[in-house]
């Protein structure tokens, strides 16, 4: 049986396909919890209740809403390009799956451990701004393309200092797979070493997502809800969804690159590694809600100035800090693979 | 086996848009379709074994350069209907061009010597005990470091020009100076009064000069200590 899945193409296929099933399905049902999470944690803020009709503490709620978007009527507006149209959330939700592929959960346990690991998720999220575009493009409204146009500027911008920060920490790794970015900090999670890049690299990720502070692109004050303005039922709850699985993916990744991924502290070994990398990632998930909750938006001009005036410079001379503190001490990594 | 047919695909397929990227009818489509082609360039990188290279053309021409492209194609308000009537004149220089090319490219190949050891090292372009990445950088990063840095000089010139050629100082902006606002203080700006029941603080003659001319109306009763505006 294990010769079969393992040697022969059909088998192969079927093994990646039960794997990918594995990986997809809890984590659509963890990016359907974290809308639930997010307005039970908005509402714990705001000293509200939140959802808690639908089922116990309003648990099923995410289903109700699911069910809700699955009826309503797509509509398609009259000076739409229909093909873009209905394509651009495809793009985003199903590149938010897509950079699951090399998330090691476990040791060795990602469904492709390629030795370009961490390049392939920044090519990956650095395609998602692609569905806002189209979806600002296709839409034919003045308010979706202004949020399109936002979103476009603001994405590459962040993109620039969270390359950098990736590679201070690549520095420190010396291997672009993640697995080993995850072994290498047995000793000492990232984060503590490179702890202002944890920072720029966090505040990155917010914007990289179009999360609150920087939601500008859907900026609802001011440009209605930006780039998905003409959107309803599946096509809305899909960038709705993709959002959220974004968040997900950002929060793994800043677990792989700076908390150590399925690692445990002081090195304890009582919960199983992937238990531990779910928590991380919650953590990180809490963090971005609770930001949501306590700071108010940004001003456009300023979210520039902070991306290319503060936290590229910022990054470039941390960058330039570890390579010299690595060779001075002799530790740079000895790349061997 | 596998290997083969999905070098077709990407290559049927990497060709198909490159010809939809000349003959679309909206730019935007063509732009679309210029990204699908990377994809496939991307994907035949793969195949060939250059996971790196794949890698960072998805990265810098999709990620980066090709949104800009996308960004700037879809501001621009052009007739295209008016762009493609000058085909017709146009084309004849076109095709001038184009065979002076072909002529210069049929006479390099034809004189082209392959070094000896060429078709062994394409054979097996990377070393066998080293990922890819690390072949590459450790090639770049010596032998060639010069003309590592020669294009990193270039690309640097072409920025500082792309500033100096878009930047200009109209005097019109109102820039926001993060680091006087964080160290103003309350006596600089704000000023407690007692005012008499009344009179009112305009009697007192202590309103600030207002900026330029700016609607009289309202902004007179502007209190001092809103002076600085965000």
């Amino acid at each position: 049986m294990a010769d079969f899945f393992l040697h022969t193409i059909v088998g192969l296929i079927i093994l990646t396909f039960l794997k990918a099933l594995a990986l997809i399905v809890p984590l659509l049902i963890l990016v359907a919890y974290l809308t639930y999470a997010e307005r039970k944690v908005l509402a714990a803020v705001q000293l509200r209740k939140g959802p808690n009709v639908v089922g116990w503490f309003g648990l099923l709620q995410p289903f109700a809403d699911a069910l809700k978007m699955i009826f309503k009527e797509t509509i398609i507006p009259a000076g739409a390009n229909r093909v873009l149209f209905v394509l651009a959330p495809m793009i985003t939700f199903g590149l938010a799956i897509l950079a699951w592929a090399v998330i090691p959960v476990n040791d060795g346990w990602g469904i492709a451990d390629i030795n370009v690991g961490i390049l392939y998720l920044f090519a990956i999220s650095s395609l998602g701004v692609y569905g806002i575009i189209i979806a600002g493009w296709a839409s034919n409204s003045k308010y979706a393309f202004l949020g399109a146009l936002r979103s476009a500027a603001q994405m590459v911008s962040y993109e620039v200092s969270m390359g950098f920060v990736m590679v201070s920490v690549l520095l420190c790794v010396g291997s672009l797979n993640l697995n080993d970015i995850v072994l290498a900090q047995k000793n000492i999670w990232f984060f503590i070493p490179l702890f202002p890049m944890f920072i720029v690299f966090f505040i990155s990720t917010l914007a990289e997502t179009n999360r609150s502070p920087f939601d500008l692109p859907e900026g609802e004050s001011e440009i209605v809800a930006g780039f998905f303005v003409e959107y309803s039922a599946m096509a809305f709850a899909l960038f709705y969804l993709g959002e959220y699985a974004n968040m997900v993916l950002m929060s793994a990744l800043t677990t792989i690159l700076f908390l150590g991924g399925w690692l445990g502290p002081f090195g304890w070994t009582w919960l199983p590694g992937p238990i531990w990398f779910i928590l991380k990632i919650f953590f990180c998930l809490f963090v971005f809600l609770w930001v949501r909750a306590t700071f108010p938006r940004y001003r456009y001009d300023q979210l520039m100035r902070l991306g290319w005036k503060v936290f590229l410079p910022a990054s470039l001379g941390w960058l330039v800090l570890t390579a010299g503190v690595l060779l001075a001490t002799g530790w740079v990594p000895h790349v061997s693979s | 086996m596998i290997a083969t047919i999905g070098f077709y695909v990407f290559a049927v397929i990497l060709l198909a848009s490159a010809t939809m990227v000349v003959t679309a009818r909206n730019p935007v489509h063509s732009v679309l379709f210029l990204i699908l082609a990377f994809f496939n360039a991307a994907a035949l990188f793969l195949i060939a074994g250059a996971e790196f290279l794949a890698m960072i053309l998805v990265i810098v021409y999709v990620g980066a350069v090709a949104v800009l492209f996308l960004f700037v194609v879809m501001m621009l308000d052009v007739n295209f209907a008016e762009l493609r009537e000058g085909i017709q004149r146009y084309a004849p220089v076109g095709l001038v061009v184009g065979l002076i090319l072909l002529f210069e490219l049929g006479l390099v190949l034809t004189g082209w010597h392959f070094a000896p050891s060429a078709a062994e090292i394409r054979m097996s372009p990377t070393p066998t005990a080293l990922s890819n990445t690390a072949a590459l950088g450790n090639v770049l990063y010596t032998r060639y470091i010069f003309l590592f840095q020669l294009a990193g000089l270039i690309l640097l010139v072409a920025m500082i020009g792309a500033i100096v050629l878009t930047l200009r100082e109209r005097g019109t902006a109102r820039r926001q100076r993060i680091g006087r606002q964080n160290a103003r203080q309350p006596e600089e700006t704000l000023a407690m009064l007692n005012v008499a029941v009344g009179a009112g603080i305009d009697e007192i003659g202590i309103l600030r000069p207002l900026p330029g001319p700016a609607p009289a109306g309202a902004e007179s009763h502007a209190l001092p200590h809103a002076a600085e505006p965000h």
